[in-house]
């Protein structure tokens, strides 16, 4: 039972991060129709910037500085790329961002190499915060949990009480209507690309130590991030959020128990096959819930698309 | 999904070369015939039969993407399948007497590639665009994380291996030299690009485009979008698998790498970089792209870097690809006055290489220097030795590049007024 609990709060702190970064492609998507593949990229942009950072001047300053940073070069992004492309279309956009996340990856290989990077959680934070029955759950494990709820609620004041947050939402469904009421509506564009992809950049800084920060963190995050959207559905951001805590647990849970294939089929009356290296069906007998658990974000997703195409909150199929 | 005119994927299956004629056939057919002679080496064989291959996957890929307006981030899986399956097939000839020639293989291969399309268009094909970039992306990653898992049929780690000499011969020839595999995978290339040639020209090859343009106009004239999606999807991943066949037949062994998402990047790209707007864009992207490949990872680490840049530059700024270039100069070439835009492009030519190659060498020298073991701070640069921990090299490359941009500023004026001096009805570009 004990276990249980710590794979609860496991399972939180990835679905809190997965939402960090669905959040801002989600309310990117539903704006200006454009999915970010490159949002992931930003990500990890956010983890090596505070890792340069910190190394410099501490973790605290790069919490600030890092995520600023990696706003100002999304907001650019958009405003010399993605309005040149945008011309074009959707199609010709999701090639850009794809091309920018491959990009990036290069250049940050280029820049920082291919190993690891050592970045750690600062010293302050390096404690147990408390023990369930022997398994300990480090101290900053908590202060992301904090952090990310802490953007989440700033994030919902913001979209929801502020005049910001009104012409953001106006500008969602009517562009036309909000332009004409003299907004400048690809200022707010550009404003919630950067704003987004800030986020990810917290994200990352916070992730980084706990992750890793290597090239291949954008895209092994990345492609999950897209799953989540899916699942939760387009441009729903309490569908995001469902969805992101749903597969952190599925994640974490997957990976902590050990359940064999073998054991459910004997269960289930069959015989195991007296020789199995030369049985068509051998791997169905050794898989282990742990080796299965990274595909089980995608077979969730491929059910959703089935069964209900819109996503969990999702109002429309596109 | 609405696109405006000018969008690279809208402009219909503009023709570079007149398909419709037999000339550009038989042409293409005596130079692929005569190829060998010219480059009898096996590196060169090894590059051509790498060419071909991708060229039959890259087609296939712009049955999606430029005749369909499908994205597929995934596509490398109908491929892998393919190439799989017949890998299985290869050994079942070797170990239990199957009777197959190898020459028939690509049409298995090319079936089990139709086999998973049906099933994954299935639900994929419901929308174009955004969605359908998505789920592609999603099964792709599926099927790519299961080649670890199912052992039995991806060969774990190691792949699958086989020998492709054990079936029965053909016309006595048993396929073991690579001069034999060079005939038979382009014989199945031109095949293969006829088929998806004809194909574009077909009642069906149309509608695929009038859904890409405006899918709700199309259901209105009584054609279902989705079914016309999913069909063209079967036929592209019909292809896929044969060109999965024909990977097989080359290199004997196919591994989880083969259908991984890196694989499905790789086609994208070049396939953009040669023209999804063209038939001939894809083959021109697979040469390009190939040679490339092989040159720039000769000479440099960090070609994947430059080959990035390329990319987006040619998505911001080409969105037509290197074949978009070309049809761009028809006109002009037609009317007679190609000749006027050669000079300020020969004018333009010299700052715009100065450029490139000092923009590199910049990027070398401080990769050189932070990749370089302590000690070894010497590098070689176009022939020139220097050490590259100090500043001097790096300031003359800058200003190098500076100055040729400077340059290139000064000199675009004078080839635009020759473009639309070339192009009067046009105007500029």
């Amino acid at each position: 039972m004990s276990l249980f609990f710590v794979n609860i709060l496991d399972g939180l702190v990835m679905g809190l991060l997965l939402f960090m970064l669905c959040s801002g492609l989600t309310l990117i998507f539903s704006m200006m129709g454009v999915l970010n593949f490159a949002h992931a990229s930003f990500y990890m942009l956010g983890a090596y910037f505070a890792y340069q950072i910190s190394t410099g001047i501490g973790f605290w300053p790069a919490l600030i500085i890092a995520p600023v940073v990696v706003g100002v070069l999304g907001a650019l992004v958009e405003r010399y790329g993605l309005r040149r492309v945008h011309q074009y279309g959707h199609v010709p956009e999701l090639i850009f961002t794809f091309g920018l996340a491959l990009l990036i990856e290069e250049v940050v290989q280029f820049l920082w190499g291919k190993s690891q990077m050592a970045y750690e959680e600062p010293s302050a934070l390096a404690f147990t915060a408390f023990s369930i029955a022997g398994n300990s759950f480090p101290a900053y494990k908590v202060f992301m949990i904090f952090v990310a709820m802490g953007i989440f609620l700033v994030l919902l004041y913001i979209l929801t009480k502020t005049r910001v947050g009104m012409i953001i939402q106006a500008a969602l469904s009517y562009p036309n209507t909000v332009q004409n009421l003299g907004h400048n509506v690809p200022l707010v564009f550009m404003g919630v690309f950067g704003v987004g992809t800030a986020m990810a950049g917290v994200a990352g800084v916070i992730a980084g130590p706990v992750l890793g920060t290597f090239p291949g963190m954008a895209f092994q995050l990345g492609s999950i991030v897209f799953v989540t959207i899916v699942v939760g559905g387009l441009g729903s951001l309490w569908g995001a959020l469902i969805a992101s805590l749903l597969i952190g647990w599925l994640q974490t849970f997957a990976a902590a128990y050990n359940v064999r294939m073998s054991d459910i089929l004997i269960s289930l009356g069959l015989e195991r096959p007296a020789d199995l290296a030369e049985s068509a069906l051998r791997d169905l007998w050794t898989l282990t819930l742990p080796q299965i658990g990274p595909i089980l974000p995608y077979l969730l997703m491929v059910l959703i698309l089935i069964m209900r195409p819109q996503g969990l909150l999702g109002k429309r199929e596109t | 999904m609405t696109t405006s005119a000018d969008s690279p994927l809208t402009a219909g299956t503009r023709s570079l070369v007149p398909l419709s004629s037999a000339m550009p056939w038989i042409i293409a057919t005596v130079v692929l015939l005569a190829l060998p002679f010219v480059f009898p080496s096996g590196a060169g064989l090894t590059i051509m039969n790498q060419m071909a291959i991708t060229i039959v996957f890259a087609l296939a890929y712009n049955m999606l993407l430029g005749q369909g307006g499908m994205l597929s981030f995934g596509h490398a899986v109908y491929m892998g399948l393919g190439g799989f399956f017949c890998m299985h097939l290869l050994n079942w000839v070797e170990n239990d007497g199957l009777w197959l020639p190898l020459p028939l293989l690509p049409v298995f291969g090319g079936l089990f590639g139709l086999f998973f399309a049906f099933l994954i268009g299935g639900f994929s094909t419901r929308r174009a665009g955004t969605v359908f970039a998505m789920i592609s992306l999603g099964v792709g990653e599926l099927i790519a994380a299961c080649s670890i898992i199912v052992v039995a049929f991806f060969g774990g780690e190691e792949g699958v291996s086989g020998d492709r000499t054990y079936g029965p011969e053909v016309l006595g020839v048993d396929f073991a030299q690579q001069s034999e595999v060079y005939y038979l995978i382009v014989c199945w290339m031109l095949l293969s690009t006829l088929a998806m040639y004809l194909f574009s020209r077909t009642p069906i090859g149309r509608i695929t485009n009038a859904v890409r343009d405006n899918e709700e106009r199309a259901e209105f004239l009584g054609y279902s979008q989705r079914h016309v999606r999913w069909i063209s999807f079967c036929a592209s991943g019909f292809f896929c698998g044969v060109a999965g066949a024909l990977f097989a037949i080359n290199l004997e062994i196919l591994t989880e790498e083969n259908l991984n998402t890196t694989q499905s990047g790789i086609i994208l790209l070049l396939t953009f970089l040669g023209g999804v707007g063209f038939f001939v864009g894809p083959i021109v992207g697979a040469i390009v792209f190939t040679l490339l490949q092989t040159v720039l990872s000769l000479y440099t680490e960090i070609w994947q870097l430059y080959l990035g840049i390329l990319f987006l530059a040619t998505v911001m700024f080409f969105p037509n690809g290197l074949t978009g270039l070309m049809a761009m100069h028809i006109p002009s070439w037609k009317a007679g006055r190609l000749g006027l835009l050669m000079r300020p492009y020969a004018k333009m030519a010299v700052p715009a290489l100065a450029f490139v190659f000092s923009a590199a060498a910049i990027m070398e020298i401080l990769f050189h220097a932070r990749e370089a073991s302590v000690g070894s701070e010497e590098m070689t640069l176009y022939g020139m030795t220097f050490n590259s921990h100090g500043y001097a090299p790096l300031v003359i490359a800058a200003a190098v590049a500076a100055a040729s941009l400077y340059l290139m500023k000064q000199i675009a004026p004078s080839v635009r007024e020759a473009w639309s001096e070339a192009n009067p009805v046009r105007g500029d570009s």
